[in-house]
């Protein structure tokens, strides 16, 4: 088990004919990945060769899930053009749509954000501005390596792509059922909470690294959520302390604004609702491990 | 960003929404032809980022061409909590007051849509207004696709109670201000407050515009209301060669990849700086994933040209870029540097981890530069670093 992304989903991936796309893509199908074509309007009816592995480029996602039955969709599209390519995901309905994407204008993640609403949420969204997800050993939509680590007991869901490597290198030894990376944009399309209780509901997770940083409340939420909802032993870290209040720092979503969205808060939170928080990586790392060996 | 006030009111202008004539200046002189030109009285007011400008005495009325000159020679270089006057805004005199309102929209993070906020006890804090009268704040959800309609426009209207009089008149600055809010890709537009005057006109007196700045790409005209004046010389620096830099006020230059991985560096070494006479991290730069050679000589010139830098800590995790790519990327970019004629004179403290570090570390220490050196994990890297700049 895993979650959101095992095996049998077939991945397909639009703007893998560009320049980022073309090298993760390789890097995906080395990770044991089924990807099953691409999307490229202009391209349609080619073949893209990965190292003797041809995968069919089509004109457009309904048509790559009509040929080959693909359920997730990998998104590598320029932020000019991430919109039209998100929206065009959704109404294809396909399962999950993972955008990797980052600098997209917040009007148009709130844009493809409410049109994924209006047609009943039929498409999970992870991102945009995000690493993407790895279940190790199984398969990888998005940009993580692959090589890590193994498969394993813990569940990771995390706002940043860096501190998702370095938490798996960290306890790469253990290993991961499934590592999810929500992404730092103000507007995501999963989020912790939704991770959270996918993990919960996975028999194979047996403890949720939760990685957080400062800007909105997202980690106040998902403390409330874990009081009410998850059973299962959550360590979690939150990242930005000393950033000052009203910067950006590197993420888009990462900004405390006057009191709000401060790490303070949240690791507050997080330990009001029983999560064992880190003050670094590794003794986040060091929390978990004690927790699985008991 | 963040704009002045008069910027906002450029941008309201420009979409319908009503406001005062005025116009900015940065000489006490240029305020006597401006109030002529406003009819020979005007309000100074200073351009600040910041609220409370009005009760530090930054806003003054002027009653003749000569008194503009000389409440602006007042107003200009003042300080207001920290941030100096550098432009002050005339303004045409508005017709007295009758009744301060609020409106403004906003992405609402927590629900993922936007949220238009409207009051009819405006002219205040309006975070006071949301603590103290909870009741008095009307938030009503705005749908992305949909926008702000006529009648959307009447329903915030009927939410926030507006008297029967002004309702059409704001009814339509909602809907010019959604225009504004849209077309500018903004994150806030705000209007506070929104006044009734004497002679029943709703005009926008004071406003405040954030806009996004990943929308730049398709918003040319926004390059030009960037603050180039008050931006930190190192800040500039670092966004001209592309680099994402924030310039703190510690001594430990901090170099890493990835956003995340660079916020968490810089707490990892503010907690180690409380056992080396309280150093904190100078910086946040995050080099991103690629971390070539000429980006870490980039990087490293920002911030070896910091004064306040007394040792540098690269903090550096291998995903997809290995780290024998990474540790290749310092020893050039060293050797550029040197190239460059700068001398690199302060300590680095390198800490690669993750893929192929064995092959990076191994490079690192052949090169054997006199200045650089490794410690293999990030509590430990921050340790030292942190100890080196108490030196």
């Amino acid at each position: 088990m895993a979650i959101f992304l095992t095996k049998d989903s077939k991945v397909i991936v639009q703007g893998m004919t560009g320049a980022t796309g073309m090298k993760h893509t390789k890097l995906m199908l080395g990770d044991g990945t089924n990807i099953v074509g691409g999307v490229n309007p202009r391209k349609a009816g080619t073949t893209v060769d990965f190292d003797g592995t041809e995968v069919p480029v089509f004109g457009t996602v309904a048509e790559a899930m009509k040929e080959t039955g693909a359920d997730v969709s990998v998104l590598f599209v320029p932020p000019a053009f991430a919109k039209a390519a998100v929206v065009e995901a959704i109404d294809a309905e396909i399962p999950l749509a993972v955008v990797i994407t980052e600098g997209i204008a917040v009007h148009d993640s709130a844009a493809f954000w409410a049109h994924a609403v209006s047609k009943g949420n039929k498409t999970r969204i992870i991102g945009p501005n995000c690493p993407g997800l790895i279940t190790p050993g199984q398969s990888n939509a998005g940009i993580i390596p692959g090589d890590i680590t193994k498969p394993g007991r813990i569940g990771l869901v995390s706002k940043s792509g860096t501190l998702t490597y370095q938490m798996m290198y960290e306890l790469r030894d253990i290993g991961f059922s499934s590592a999810v990376g929500i992404g730092g944009d103000p507007v995501v399309g999963t989020t912790h909470i939704d991770a959270l209780a996918a993990f919960e509901a996975d028999p194979e997770t047996e403890l949720i690294v939760m990685i957080g940083e400062i800007g909105g409340d997202a980690e106040e939420r998902a403390a409330e959520f874990i009081k009410a909802n998850v059973t299962k032993p959550v360590v979690g870290y939150v990242a930005g302390f000393t950033a000052p209040e009203g910067k950006t720092m590197g993420h888009a979503g990462a900004i405390v604004s006057g009191s709000s969205g401060t790490a303070q808060a949240k690791k507050e939170a997080l330990e009001a609702a029983g999560v064992k928080v880190g003050k670094t990586p590794t003794e986040t790392a060091k929390l978990a491990r004690e927790l699985l060996q008991g | 960003m963040d704009l002045f006030e008069y910027q906002a009111r450029d941008l309201f202008a420009k979409h319908g929404v009503p406001v005062l004539a005025g116009e900015v200046i940065d000489t006490p002189e240029a305020a006597r032809e401006v109030t002529e030109r406003l009819g020979g009285r005007s309000v100074v007011k200073a351009q600040v980022k910041v609220g409370g400008r009005g009760k530090a005495g930054g806003v003054k009325l002027a009653s003749s061409p000569d008194d503009a000159v000389e409440k602006a020679g007042q107003i200009l270089g003042m300080d207001i909590k920290g941030h100096t006057v550098h432009k002050v805004m005339l303004a045409e005199t508005a017709p007295e007051i009758a009744e301060e309102y609020y409106v403004s929209y906003l992405l609402d993070r927590t629900n993922r849509t936007f949220l238009a906020m409207a009051s009819v006890e405006g002219g205040m804090d309006i975070e006071e207004v949301a603590a103290t009268k909870p009741e008095a704040l009307a938030k009503i959800p705005v749908d992305a696709n949909e926008g702000v309609t006529p009648e959307k426009a009447r329903e915030i209207v009927a939410a926030a109670k507006f008297p029967a009089e002004v309702a059409d008149q704001v009814a339509d600055i909602l809907v010019t201000l959604w225009k504004t809010f849209i077309a500018e890709d903004a994150l806030l537009v705000e209007v506070n407050p929104l006044a009734k005057v004497a002679d029943g006109r709703v005009i926008a007196l004071d406003g405040k515009v954030s806009l996004d700045a990943n929308a730049d790409f398709r918003q040319p005209g926004h390059e030009a209301l960037e603050d180039k004046a008050a931006a930190n010389p190192l800040e500039a620096a670092a966004k001209a060669k592309n680099l994402n830099y924030v310039k703190l006020d510690g001594e430990v230059g901090i170099i890493g990849n990835g956003a995340g991985l660079v916020m968490s560096t810089l707490d990892v070494v503010a907690y180690a700086g409380e056992n080396h006479g309280g150093v904190k991290p100078a910086n946040f730069l995050d080099i991103g994933g690629g971390a070539s050679a000429e980006v870490m000589a980039n990087g490293l010139e920002i911030i070896l040209g910091d004064p306040d830098v007394k040792s540098v800590f690269v903090n550096v995790f291998g995903g997809i870029t290995a780290c024998d790519e990474v540790a290749n990327g310092i020893v050039q970019a060293l050797e550029l540097l040197k190239s460059k004629g700068e001398d690199v004179t302060k300590p680095l403290v390198v800490r690669l981890d993750g893929n192929n570090a064995e092959l990076g570390r191994k490079i690192l220490s052949d090169a054997n530069h006199p200045l650089v050196q490794r410690v293999d994990t990030m509590d430990g890297a921050a340790d030292k670093a942190a100890e080196l700049a108490a030196k």
